[in-house]
């Protein structure tokens, strides 16, 4: 059974009763919270957020593209693209395996058609890693980006 | 305050530009040596027709003014696109248009 799909339709069932309840006057906008992979984005090592996401244990796919610059010359802003020939796709995350907080982004998606990009920070030179769930399956692929001014400070 | 951003959808492809510090929490001030607040958007979610195609969870990894494109099977002109954003204080934003 696919839970991490499973719990993604429940989440959007209670996100409904929760839009609901706010219509009924029963709660304040404020007050909502959404889902967020707090360990996940909190952690420290790359190995650890990987485990948060459930994909200590991806595969290694040619399926999958990650579309980086060979060099970053301003680590604050590398843009980042996922494009991945597999079928089914569920859900993408990104990190930057040597950030202080190697998870970046993760996003569940539906009717997905092999295309996602975004922007992120990289703090030193070090592998951008796309994990994607297809068909139940988790899949990995990175690519190494070399950063010559880092983008996250302190 | 509200989160501003734009969204262009059109050839199968959604595109969405905010306007946000997106600070980590980690970065000190230059002038004061002070650690600037995190600050950054936790939640993006959009729809198509109404139907959610994609929720995403941001971490303060994203770079300042986040973007985000992705490619959608099916989108065509005149689907009616909504995105709703929210971050880290409880600031919301939602922009909607309609597919070239």
């Amino acid at each position: 059974m696919n839970t991490q799909r499973r719990h993604f339709i429940q989440g959007a069932a209670s996100a409904s009763l929760v839009a609901t309840a706010i219509a009924a006057g029963l709660l304040k906008p404020g007050q909502v919270l959404a889902d967020w992979n707090t360990a996940g984005f909190t952690a420290t090592k790359a190995a650890d957020a990987l485990a948060a996401i459930g994909a200590t244990s991806a595969t290694e796919s040619k399926d999958i593209i990650v579309k980086a610059p060979d060099i970053a010359e301003n680590g604050s802003v590398v843009p980042v693209e996922v494009v991945t020939t597999l079928p089914n796709v569920e859900s993408i995350a990104i990190l930057g395996e040597k950030n202080a907080n190697p998870l970046i982004a993760q996003y569940q998606l539906t009717d997905f058609d092999g295309m996602l990009s975004t922007r992120m920070k990289l703090g030193q030179t070090a592998n951008v890693r796309a994990v994607v769930k297809a068909g139940g399956k988790i899949y990995t692929a990175a690519k190494e980006v070399k950063v010559t001014v880092g983008g996250c400070g302190g | 305050m509200a989160i501003a951003m734009r969204v262009r959808a059109g050839s199968g492809e959604i595109k969405v530009l905010m306007t946000h510090p997106s600070e980590n929490g980690l970065r000190k001030d230059a002038k004061t040596g002070q650690v600037v607040p995190a600050h950054f958007v936790k939640n993006v979610s959009v729809a198509v027709n109404g139907k959610t195609v994609m929720a995403g969870e941001w971490g303060g990894g994203v770079s300042k003014d986040p973007y985000l494109s992705f490619k959608v099977k099916g989108l065509k002109a005149g689907d009616k696109i909504t995105v709703n954003a929210e971050d880290n204080t409880g600031d919301k934003g939602s922009v909607e248009a309609t597919a070239s």
